[in-house]
């Protein structure tokens, strides 16, 4: 897919942050960190620390999957600080503490920077400087790569920016053992892999809001059918990239069953998804369903909808396999 | 940034609010970095030159 798209990117305003219109609570601060999808790294990136197979002292692994959480927030804080003009036109955004007026924009920077900086520097100290050096780069890339440059520039945002989002896995193992052998890539590439079908299943019954927004999310500058032409090409290659693990010595027969019979679901929503007319008139999301959360939309989005829901179950799913036959020690298949 | 003195009963909460959970994360950080000098050096840790 070419870089150079002719998109309808946002311009950043001179000073998309104003003031804070009402007292900020210790809450709005914590909600600045994006704790939902904090969860969601600290998961991966405990897993990739469990999987590496080397003993650490409790404690320290502890601290591990701390300054990776506490990096990953600090990472949501940049972005919420340097998107302040984007979150306050779409309606999934619109009420976090900078565009709502609760937090001041260089409150969530100096948030985010100073939350960077301890973070990087205690895993440092704590276990290594390869896991603090990744962890650096993941908060670089996602703030600076990602949301200063690709997301208002390319339509690939997501597919070179889900790059941050699937490190976490390979800063665990490195925490664990000072080294990232292919294993620990191999975690990535299935995160890697998974972002673009994961996030464009969403972006089809929410493209209205990025249209708005001037984000160049892939249905507002490829149009719906595209987007699920792709969707169905990345899921070709993630749901075969799943079952990579059971042959080198990373996943058990557990894993494997799951990768599988997980993986024909996923391709099954897919091509149903590649089939239906998700993403066109008449399947955006309203306000009423936007008070329901991410998952109410009309009947035409349904199967976008589906997809979107299983691509988080399956992939909690492969990593909670991996991380209980890694603590049970249960015996990898290395079928090759 | 409000002025403390002439700030209403919600600002003043939320200051508060805000106070406290400053002074917690900065506590936690020093027993993280205590607890971890200890666990990284171990017995070592009066083992050195002054």
């Amino acid at each position: 897919m070419a870089m150079t798209e002719a998109v309808p990117t946002a311009d950043k305003p001179v000073s998309p942050q104003g003031a804070a219109k009402a007292p900020a609570r210790w809450q709005d601060f914590v909600q600045l960190l994006k704790p939902r999808v904090m969860s969601l790294v600290v998961f991966t990136g405990l897993t990739g620390l469990v999987c590496a197979g080397v003993p650490v002292h409790p404690f320290l692994a502890g601290v591990a999957v701390l300054c990776i959480a506490v990096g990953a927030g600090a990472s949501g804080a940049l972005n919420m600080w340097y998107d302040a003009d984007i979150d306050a036109q779409m309606r999934r955004t619109r009420g976090r503490p900078v565009p709502a007026g609760r937090v001041q924009g260089a409150d969530a920077l100096a948030l985010g920077v100073v939350l960077s900086l301890f973070s990087v520097m205690l895993m440092g100290m704590a276990l290594n400087w390869l896991a603090a050096g990744l962890l650096g780069f993941t908060i670089v890339f996602y703030a600076v790569v990602y949301t200063m440059w690709l997301k208002r520039w390319t339509a690939q945002n997501i597919v070179i920016g889900g790059l941050a989002g699937a490190l976490p896995p390979v800063i665990g193992w490195a925490a664990a053992t000072g080294t990232v052998p292919l294993n620990a890539w191999l975690l990535c590439a299935i995160i890697f892999a998974w972002t673009p079908p994961h996030f464009w299943a969403l972006s089809l019954y929410t493209s209205e809001d990025y249209k708005k927004a001037g984000v160049p999310m892939m249905p507002v500058v490829a149009g719906a059918a595209s987007t699920r032409k792709q969707i169905l090409v990345y899921s070709l290659i993630f749901t075969p990239l799943c079952l990579v693990p059971a042959f080198t010595g990373l996943g058990g027969l557990a894993y494997l069953a799951v990768a599988g019979l997980g993986g024909v679901v996923f391709l099954l929503l897919a091509f149903r998804l590649f089939a239906s007319h998700a993403g066109e008139t008449g399947a955006e999301r309203n306000d009423a369903q936007d008070a329901q959360g991410l998952y109410d939309v009309r009947a035409g989005a349904k199967d976008a909808r589906n997809l979107f829901a299983f691509s988080i179950l399956y992939l909690t799913l492969l990593f909670a396999t991996l991380l209980v036959e890694h603590l049970m020690g249960l015996k990898p298949l290395e079928l090759l | 940034m409000s002025d403390p003195a002439s700030e209403s009963p919600v600002e003043a909460k939320a200051r508060r609010g805000r106070n406290i959970a400053l002074a917690l994360g900065l506590v936690i950080f020093v027993v993280l970095v205590f607890v971890v000098t200890i666990v990284r050096l171990g017995a070592s840790v009066a083992n050195r030159p002054f």
